[in-house]
């Protein structure tokens, strides 16, 4: 057991270390290097690696959710986008007279379809301060609804990941049309302005990559604490045996509420920086397919300990980059071909594989030994 | 014109007559043969002779005779014609006697070539006699929509459809195709009004003569469009003869919609109250009519008794209106649900019956689609038994794969949903992409044969799709095979004894892994064959699957875990919410409204509407 702590703990460190040089470096390179330096990084590279961070976050949320509360969320990209559609609210909001209409209130798709006053629902998103409220507050307010209904009827396992797949399904669905006043299909994009700077510029994509680096490792270390503290036990325990738990007097449902709204607010706050670094947000981000990504690179990394969703997020999505590249048509038989390797040969990931190493020791079992 | 003015003047002879009244000249040979070209170039020749001697000299006769007059005194002018004529005549016996008979059509022979070359009262002529013989229906029909055309180089009719370089050109008595040819080819048969009507008329009659009732069905229809009094004799004098009944309302339909204009008030109140009784749309027309203001505002129908009995009978038909669109709901709902159903039931077996969360399920689908469009690439000039033998190859295709999913991965994972579920993703990931690499990622159509596509016209106001029906019939009947094959067959013995038991099921010699393959088998060949069904109905495509998968997890999860029939209430009752939301709500809104109730559902009763109940419930 010490072993296996001094060994979590060394990975954890060389994790933190890395994440923290690549989120100080690379700013720094690519802004203090002339372009034609072998030193420099590209706004390609910085605004690429910034997206990975984004999704090491959604990573990170995901596993404080399925690997510690063993909660498998399929509809975790729905938080994600609420996120981000906040964040893109406000940007859009920044974009002022410079729409393709010139108008100063509406934003263009609005202006399209005819509409003559911003809906309710859009006040308050020109202020920065409440949009940010807001990337955090939409998301968990769905998942404090969600969460209270389902936890409380004790609807668990394949039931509940099932019906969360169902909840991210409606959102897209909804979202697609245009009387949600979402922007429909195109969702928002053209971003100009993000705090009155330029968003295309290599200044902020470097800024934006520096505060996604910090968020992730705020998060990082906030999750440590939290399951590393008496809340974090009690929710491990449930994760192993919930009727146990409750049968101590534990009042399980509030507890996996809580772990289940703070995940869906990491979830909308990496959405909120994913935004900016890619330029766009649409319903194509609700799609069930999205949300099952998310729980592959946590599969991948290796469930239940924090940096492994880290590095599964990170590795995943480069080789998504590399092979949707080089040949379009591989991609989707890896990534199928990761969920059923994955689960039949290395149920702990990554990190698994080298702990095995380390000490040849059966570790935990990667289900938890939950039942259905 | 001039062939006209030649073949008018040849009436005279009276000798050459008899020749042409032989049976050989009958209206098929005269289509058909070659002697007719024959005639043609012979034709030509005793034209060219006959203008040349005869008509010259003719022109020429009222100056000779002006001074041959006098007979006696002007010899040597009467000797010049008379030569001229005896020249003339010789000639012409001589191109009788060359020229085939065919080209001698009298006044009373051949009624194809009066209607190629005669004038418009002889056209009408040999319109009344092809209207004796129903054999000549499609040409007369192709006379009235200007496709009847002279084939100029052969002297004969053919019916043309326009190309784009020509006129297609078929034979309108046999239907035998004659080839393409150019425009400048053919000249179109033109007509009058009078020709028009006498046309309507002819054709009317010969149709509702016609053996087939669908044939006098249409021909009502066509004249209840526009009646005049002619049609409405015609339409009078047959409903004495009518024996189908659905004709004879027809008929009765369309003489009421006259009475209703008819000076005799009884008449028209007997009119409007027989009228509401009416499912026609026309009755709705002509009673609102009657019931609507002009411009000043007054009514149009000045007698109140008549405005308030043709109310009176809107309310009753509106009312009728409403039922049927509340039949036509359900009935959608219905179709929707089977469609449902067919996708959830496989489901209800690998899902409800094992435990096992398959993913892929929605792909297995998409496989047996697949296989139906391969079918029909097999067997492109039977569309219909390509449908037929899908069902059992589809069935075959998604077993196999079914049985190979389950013991290549899914036998390494039991006891373990969540992995299965992530497992099993990867599968249908990768079953989309084997069929975008091999079928291209576009969607692939799928014919619906015949007897599948149209529609089943109860009324005017409600009509049911085939293939919708079809499909709700097939949903139906795959539901009882399922359960029979679980309840009275051996494998579905063993396959329940599994579900309830596994250890003590083997402590009895059931080989539980064989069992556990058989029954994933059997799930997935189920939703091969619920692909077949809906390549009838939506695109097929690699993502053909994805579009089911929530819905019919919700399905089995609403209809309750374990539970045919719950699946079955579950599937009927989630396609007619949808469909009685959609106006209200639009398409898109009532899925998610739908899904909204279902997932609140699911947290006040998870484990659906009809739980298991006893010991299976507690596993």
């Amino acid at each position: 057991m010490n072993l296996q702590n001094l060994t979590q703990d060394k990975t954890y460190a060389s994790v933190l270390l890395a994440l923290a040089s690549v989120t100080i470096l690379i700013p720094f390179c690519n802004l203090i290097f002339p372009e034609d330096s072998a030193l420099h990084f590209s706004a390609y590279s910085v605004s690429l690696i910034g997206k990975y961070l984004t999704f090491a976050l959604l990573g990170l949320s995901l596993d404080m959710v399925w690997g510690y509360a063993g909660i498998l969320v399929l509809g975790q990209g729905a938080f994600f986008a609420l996120g981000g559609y906040a964040m893109g609210m406000y940007l859009m909001r920044q974009i002022g007279t410079r729409g393709v209409y010139g108008n100063a209130e509406l934003p263009d798709f609005m202006v399209f379809l005819n509409w003559t006053e911003l809906p309710w629902y859009w006040y308050g998103f020109e202020n920065f301060g409440f949009s940010m409220l807001m990337v955090l507050l939409a998301p968990g307010l769905l998942a404090f609804v969600f969460g209270w209904l389902a936890f409380r009827s004790r609807v668990t396992g394949v039931y509940l990941s099932i019906i969360t797949q169902a909840l991210t399904y409606a959102l897209l669905l909804a979202f697609f049309r245009n009387e949600m006043g979402f922007g429909g299909n195109n969702g928002l994009t053209d971003f100009k302005d993000i705090l009155g700077f330029n968003i295309q510029s290599e200044a902020v994509r470097s800024v934006l990559l520096l505060m996604t680096g910090l968020s992730l490792i705020g998060a990082l270390l906030l999750c440590r604490w939290i399951v590393n503290s008496k809340l974090g036990r009690v929710v491990t325990a449930i994760r192993d045996q919930e009727s146990r738990v409750r049968f101590l007097g534990y009042r399980v449902e509030l507890f996996k509420l809580w772990v289940f709204v703070f995940a869906a607010m990491l979830a909308g706050l990496a959405g909120a920086l994913y935004v900016p670094q890619v330029g766009i947000i649409n319903p194509s981000e609700f799609s069930p397919l999205n949300s099952l990504e998310i729980v592959i690179w946590v599969a991948v990394g290796g469930r239940g300990t924090l940096y492994g969703a880290i590095i599964g997020a990170v590795l995943v999505n480069y080789a998504k980059t590399v092979l949707t590249g080089l040949m379009p048509d591989a991609w989707l038989f890896c990534l199928g071909g990761a969920f059923i390797l994955v689960t039949l040969l290395m149920p702990d990931g990554i990190v698994g594989l080298l702990r095995r190493r380390i000490k040849p020791k059966p570790t935990l079992n990667a289900t938890g030994g939950q039942p259905a | 014109m001039q062939s006209q003015r030649f073949r008018t003047r040849l009436k005279t002879p009276p000798g050459l007559r008899p020749a042409d009244r032989s049976p050989k000249n009958s209206l098929l040979s005269m289509m058909t043969t070659t002697s007719t070209q024959t005639g043609i170039e012979t034709r030509g020749v005793f034209k060219r002779l006959f203008e040349l001697v005869f008509l010259n000299t003719v022109r020429r006769e009222p100056v000779a005779g002006l001074s041959a007059q006098p007979g006696s005194n002007g010899t040597s002018a009467v000797d010049r014609s008379g030569w001229l004529i005896r020249i003339g005549l010789v000639l012409l016996i001589a191109a009788a006697a060359m020229a085939a008979r065919p080209v001698l059509a009298d006044e009373t022979g051949n009624p194809l070539d009066l209607l190629r070359q005669g004038s418009m009262s002889e056209r009408e002529q040999a319109v009344e006699q092809l209207a004796a013989d129903s054999a000549n229906l499609k040409l007369l029909q192709a006379l009235q929509d200007g496709k009847l055309f002279e084939l100029k180089a052969e002297a004969k009719l053919a019916i043309g459809l326009e190309t784009q370089t020509g006129y297609s050109l078929t034979d309108p008595i046999s239907g035998a195709s004659l080839g393409e040819v150019e425009r400048g080819a053919v000249g179109k048969i033109n007509l009058n009004n009078k020709l028009r009507t006498l046309l309507r008329k002819a054709i009317g009659q010969l149709q509702l003569n016609h053996a087939d009732p669908a044939v006098r069905l249409g021909a009502v229809q066509a004249m209840a469009k526009n009646v005049d009094d002619k049609a409405l004799a015609l339409l009078k004098d047959h409903l004495d003869h009518e024996a189908d009944a659905e004709i004879v309302a027809a008929i009765r339909s369309v003489l009421l919609l006259q009475d209703i204009n008819s000076p005799d008030k009884s008449q028209r109140v007997n009119a409007i109250t027989t009228l509401k009784e009416f499912d026609s749309q026309d009755a709705v027309n002509k009673l609102q009519a009657l019931t609507e203001k002009d411009a000043d505002g007054n009514f149009v129908e000045a007698d109140s008794d008549i405005r308030n009995l043709a109310e009176a009978a809107l309310i009753k038909i509106r009312g009728r209106m409403q039922a049927y669109a509340a039949i036509e709901t359900v009935f959608f709902g219905l179709s929707l649900g089977a469609v449902l159903v067919l996708a959830a039931i496989g489901l209800a077996i690998t899902f409800g019956v094992m435990g096992i969360i398959n993913m892929a399920h929605g792909e297995l689908m998409m496989l047996g689609a697949y296989t139906t469009y391969v079918m029909q690439q097999l067997l492109p000039n039977n569309l219909g038994t390509a449908l037929i033998l899908s069902i059992p190859m589809a069935f075959l295709v998604a077993a196999l794969v079914g049985i190979a999913i389950e013991r290549g991965i899914i036998r390494f994972l039991y006891g373990r949903p969540l992995e299965t579920l992530l497992a099993t993703f990867g599968v249908s990931l990768f079953l989309q992409q084997a069929v975008r690499s091999i079928f291209s990622p576009l969607n692939r159509s799928v014919a619906t044969p015949d007897w599948m596509s149209g529609s089943w016209q109860i009324n005017d106001f409600l009509s049911l799709t085939w293939n919708r029906f079809y499909i709700l019939i097939f949903c139906l009947l795959v539901f009882t095979a399922l359960l029979q094959i679980l309840k009275r067959t051996k494998l579905g013995l063993e396959v329940r004894a599994v579900a309830q038991n596994r250890g003590m099921a083997r402590a009895m010699g059931i080989p539980t892994s064989r069992v556990d393959a058989m029954t994933f088998g059997l799930g997935s060949g189920i939703a091969g064959v619920a692909g077949v069904a809906l390549s009838q109905i939506t695109n097929v495509g690699p993502n053909l699957g994805q579009a089911y998968i929530v819905d019919s997890f919700m399905v089995v999860v609403f209809g309750g875990v374990g539970n045919l029939f719950g699946t079955l209430v579950a599937g009927f009752s989630l396609g007619i919410a949808n469909k009685v939301l959609e106006p209200y709500a639009g398409a898109v809104l009532a899925k998610i409204l739908v899904l909204v109730f279902i997932i609140l559902f699911i947290q006040k009763k998870p484990r659906g509407l009809f739980p298991q109940k006893g010991r299976a419930a507690e596993s």
